[in-house]
C-alpha cells in the first residue's frame, strides 16, 4: 500500500461547538491506483486530502504514506518528506505570483537537494510536456488558467513524486482543459503512480479506478468503476 | 532555483515595500553617517580656525615685538641724547682732587693721559663712553673776559666691546665751541674766526642755553689745549657717560675703576642721570609689559575661539546623541512593520512554499535575504546622502573643506565601513521576528483559503 488512512478523525472548533469534518475514515491505495473522492461540499473530501498530503494531522488515526507516518517526524523533516514524495493539484493553482513558469516549476526543488542542472532539465521537460514551452518565462498572471493549472501539475511532478493529490482540480477548467488535466494524471498513475482525486466532477470519476464516496465526514460507500 | 532569487523575484514583484523598507535604512545609515561627518567636519574646522587665529595672533604679536622694539630703540637713542645733556653721569678724579676745591675753584688736580687709555684697553663693562678732558677758568685775553676752558680729544674707544656710536664728536684743531652767554655777548656765530691767547679758532657749534656754566665754556681740541695751559699729556677727569648705574650700581663702578685706576677716585656727576636711566629702564619694562599684554590678548582670544567651537562640537555631539539612537529605532520599528506587512501579505505564497516542501529556515532565509538587500541598498545610499549632508553643513562656515581631510583623522572611515554591518543588522533583527512569524505559519490553513 502507498497510502494507509486508518481510522482517522478530525475536527474543527467551531464558534458553539467542534465540527466533526473526517470521522473514523479508513482507506487505502496501493501504488499505481487512480482513486477519486467524491461528496457534497462540506462533507470533509479536502481535510482527508490534506490530512493524506501531511500537511493537516488529524486528531485521531494513522496515516502512512509508503510506510511512513509522516506526523512521527518533525515539521521540517515531514516538509522534506513531503516534497520528496507528494505532489499536489490545487483547484486554485496555487501558483508564487511573482514567479514565472520555470520557477514555479522548480519551486519544489528548494526542498530537495540535488543536482541543479538536472533538475533545471527535468523542469523544462516537464513544461514543454504540458505545452507550456512558450510560457516557460511567464508570471502565472500572463497565463490562461488552463496555462495555470498544467504549470500547477509540473509542479507537483518535478521531485518524481510517488503519490499525487489532487483537490478539484478541474473546478476552473473548461471541458477542454480539465479533460487533458485528468489525462495526465491518468498518465501518471499509468506510469506507476498514485493518485486521489477530491472532486465533484463526474467525468473525473470517468478517470478513477476506484471512488470513495464521503458523507458527512464519514466513507458512505465503495464504487467500483 | 535558490532561495536567493526567490528573494529578488520577489523584490521586484513589490517594489513599493522594497523601495519604503531602503528609504528607512537610507535615513538611518545617512543620520549616522552624516552626524559623524559633520562632527569630523566640526573637528577639522576647529583645528583650521584656530590654527588661522593662531597665525594671526602670532603675526600681531611680531608686529607688537617690533613696534616695541622700534619704540624701545627710539627711547633709548632719546635717553642717549638726554643723558647727554645732563652731562657726564661719573667723572673718574685724580684721587688728590678736593671735593671742596672742585666745586669752588673747578678741577686743580691732574693724572696722566694714559689713563683713559688704561680704561679703554681694560675689559671694564659699567661703562659705555669715555671722555677725558682738561678744565680750567681762565681769563680769555682778547676779549677781556674770563670763561672756562674745556679740552677734549673725543671718545676713546673701549677696545673689547664693538664701538658704539659716539655721543660727543671731537672739536677737531683749530675749531672752537662756545656756550649760549659768550655767543651772545660777543656776538658770534658759527663760522666766525675768533683769537684766543693768540691762536685763531673757527667757531664751529654754539650750544643752546643750558643755565649752567656750559653757558660760559668754550671747547676746543684736547691737546690744543693742553699746550694753552701748559698741561701736556695731563687731563683733570675723564668723563664716562650712559654708566650702568641704575639702583645701586655707582659702587660697583667705583669698585671697578678704583681697580683699574688706583690712584683716581669716582664721582657721580648729576643725581637726574641715576633718574633717567630708572626711567629707561621703566621705559623698557612698559614696553614689555604692553607685549606680554598684547600676548595675553592673543592667547585670551584663541581661548575664547575655542571654547566658541568647543560649544559647537558639543552641540553638535548632544543632538547627534539624541537623534541617531532616535532614527535608528524608528527605522527599525519601520522596517519591522514592513516585514509583518510583508508577511501577512505574503501568507499564502509561504502557504504554497511549505505545502511543496520548504523548510521553516528557508522561509526565513527568504526574509532575512530580502532584509540583507534592503539593508546593502540602504546603506549605501545612506552613506552618500549621509556623508554629503555632514560634508555640506560642514562646509556651510565658509572655511574650505576638502573631503579628504575627513579622513585623514579620526574614526569617520570606521564608522562608513561598518555602516552596511549595522544596516544588515538592523534590517536582520527588524525583519527576524516577522520572518519566524512567517515560517511558522500552517500551510493547511492557507490552503483550505483561512
Amino acid at each position: 500500500m502507498l497510502l494507509q488512512v486508518n481510522n482517522v478523525s478530525k475536527s474543527y472548533a467551531g464558534a458553539q461547538s467542534s465540527i466533526c469534518a473526517v470521522n473514523n475514515v479508513s482507506l487505502q491505495i496501493s501504488k499505481g491506483e487512480f482513486v477519486a473522492v467524491q461528496g457534497p461540499s462540506g462533507c470533509g473530501k479536502s481535510t482527508l486530502l490534506l490530512i493524506a498530503g501531511a500537511l493537516l494531522k488529524p486528531d485521531s488515526g494513522v496515516v502512512l504514506v509508503d510506510g511512513q507516518d509522516p506526523y512521527a517526524l518533525n515539521p521540517d523533516t515531514r516538509a522534506g518528506f513531503r516534497a520528496r514524495t507528494i505532489g499536489f493539484v490545487f483547484q486554485q493553482f496555487h501558483l508564487v505570483p511573482y514567479l514565472s513558469v520555470l520557477d514555479n516549476v522548480l519551486a519544489p526543488a528548494l526542498a530537495v537537494p540535488g543536482n541543479a542542472a538536472e533538475t533545471r532539465d527535468r523542469a523544462l521537460q516537464l513544461i514543454e510536456r504540458f505545452g507550456l514551452s512558450d510560457r516557460s518565462q511567464h508570471v502565472p498572471a500572463k497565463l490562461s488558467t488552463g496555462e495555470r493549472q498544467r504549470a500547477a501539475m509540473a509542479r507537483a511532478l518535478l521531485n518524481q513524486p510517488k503519490l499525487i493529490l489532487a483537490d478539484e482540480p478541474t473546478g476552473n477548467l473548461d471541458h477542454q482543459n480539465a479533460d487533458a488535466l485528468l489525462g495526465y494524471l491518468a498518465e501518471f498513475a499509468i506510469g506507476g503512480g498514485t493518485v486521489l482525486l477530491v472532486t465533484h466532477d463526474d467525468r473525473a470519476v470517468a478517470h478513477a479506478k476506484r471512488v470513495i464516496h464521503l458523507q458527512h465526514g464519514e466513507v458512505a460507500e465503495p464504487i467500483v468503476s | 532555483m535558490t532561495v536567493w532569487r526567490l528573494a529578488v523575484r520577489e523584490i521586484l514583484h513589490r517594489k513599493l515595500s522594497f523601495l519604503m523598507g531602503v528609504i528607512s535604512v537610507t535615513t538611518a545609515v545617512a543620520c549616522l553617517v552624516g552626524a559623524q561627518t559633520l562632527l569630523r567636519a566640526d573637528r577639522v574646522i576647529t583645528g583650521h580656525l584656530l590654527e588661522q587665529k593662531q597665525t594671526e595672533v602670532e603675526q600681531s604679536i611680531a608686529a607688537k615685538e617690533s613696534v616695541v622694539k622700534q619704540a624701545g630703540a627710539d627711547l633709548e637713542d632719546a635717553m642717549r641724547k638726554h643723558m647727554l645733556g645732563l652731562g657726564f653721569n661719573i667723572l673718574i678724579l685724580p684721587k688728590e682732587q678736593s671735593r671742596s676745591e672742585l666745586l669752588l675753584n673747578g678741577m686743580t688736580a691732574t693724572m696722566p693721559e694714559s689713563y683713559v687709555d688704561k680704561l679703554g684697553q681694560s675689559n671694564i663693562v659699567t661703562v659705555n663712553h669715555l671722555l677725558p678732558s682738561v678744565t680750567r677758568r681762565v681769563l680769555w685775553p682778547e676779549q677781556n673776559r674770563e670763561v672756562i676752558l674745556i679740552g677734549t680729544r673725543g671718545e676713546v674707544p673701549i677696545q673689547h666691546r664693538a664701538l658704539k656710536k659716539p655721543l660727543l664728536e671731537e672739536v677737531a684743531e683749530g675749531k672752537m665751541v662756545i656756550g649760549h652767554e659768550i655767543q651772545k655777548e660777543l656776538e658770534l656765530k658759527v663760522g666766525d674766526t675768533v683769537t684766543f691767547q693768540k691762536q685763531e679758532f673757527t667757531i664751529s657749534a654754539v650750544h643752546p642755553e643750558r643755565g649752567s656754566t656750559d653757558d660760559v665754556t668754550i671747547w676746543m681740541n684736547l691737546r690744543q689745549a693742553q699746550e694753552l695751559l701748559g698741561m701736556q699729556n695731563l687731563i683733570n677727569a675723564i668723563l664716562a657717560l650712559e654708566c650702568d648705574c641704575a639702583g645701586d650700581r655707582i659702587s660697583a663702578i667705583r669698585a671697578e675703576i678704583e681697580a683699574i685706576l688706583p690712584g683716581t677716585q669716582v664721582i657721580e656727576k648729576y643725581s637726574q642721570a641715576l633718574a633717567r636711566a630708572e626711567a629707561r629702564s621703566k621705559a623698557k619694562e612698559s614696553a614689555e609689559s604692553a607685549l606680554e599684554q598684547e600676548k595675553k590678548s592673543g592667547q585670551a582670544t584663541l581661548l575664547r575661539e575655542k571654547l566658541g567651537r568647543d560649544q559647537l562640537e558639543q552641540q553638535h555631539t548632544g543632538f547627534a546623541a539624541v537623534l541617531v539612537p532616535l532614527v535608528l529605532a524608528g527605522s527599525a520599528v519601520t522596517i519591522f512593520l514592513l516585514a509583518l506587512a510583508n508577511a501577512r501579505q505574503r501568507t499564502e505564497e509561504i502557504g504554497i512554499l511549505r505545502a511543496v516542501g520548504l523548510k521553516s529556515q528557508q522561509i526565513i532565509l527568504v526574509f532575512l535575504s530580502k532584509a540583507t538587500l534592503i539593508g546593502c541598498a540602504g546603506a549605501l545610499l545612506g552613506i552618500g546622502l549621509g556623508f554629503w549632508i555632514g560634508w555640506g553643513l560642514g562646509g556651510l562656515s565658509g572655511t574650505g573643506l576638502a573631503w579628504q581631510q575627513l579622513f585623514a583623522t579620526g574614526n569617520l572611515l570606521q564608522t562608513i565601513v561598518a555602516a552596511p554591518v549595522l544596516a544588515i543588522a538592523l534590517t536582520g533583527i527588524a525583519s527576524w521576528v516577522p520572518a519566524l512569524l512567517a515560517a511558522q505559519q500552517d500551510p493547511a490553513v492557507v490552503l483550505q483559503g483561512g
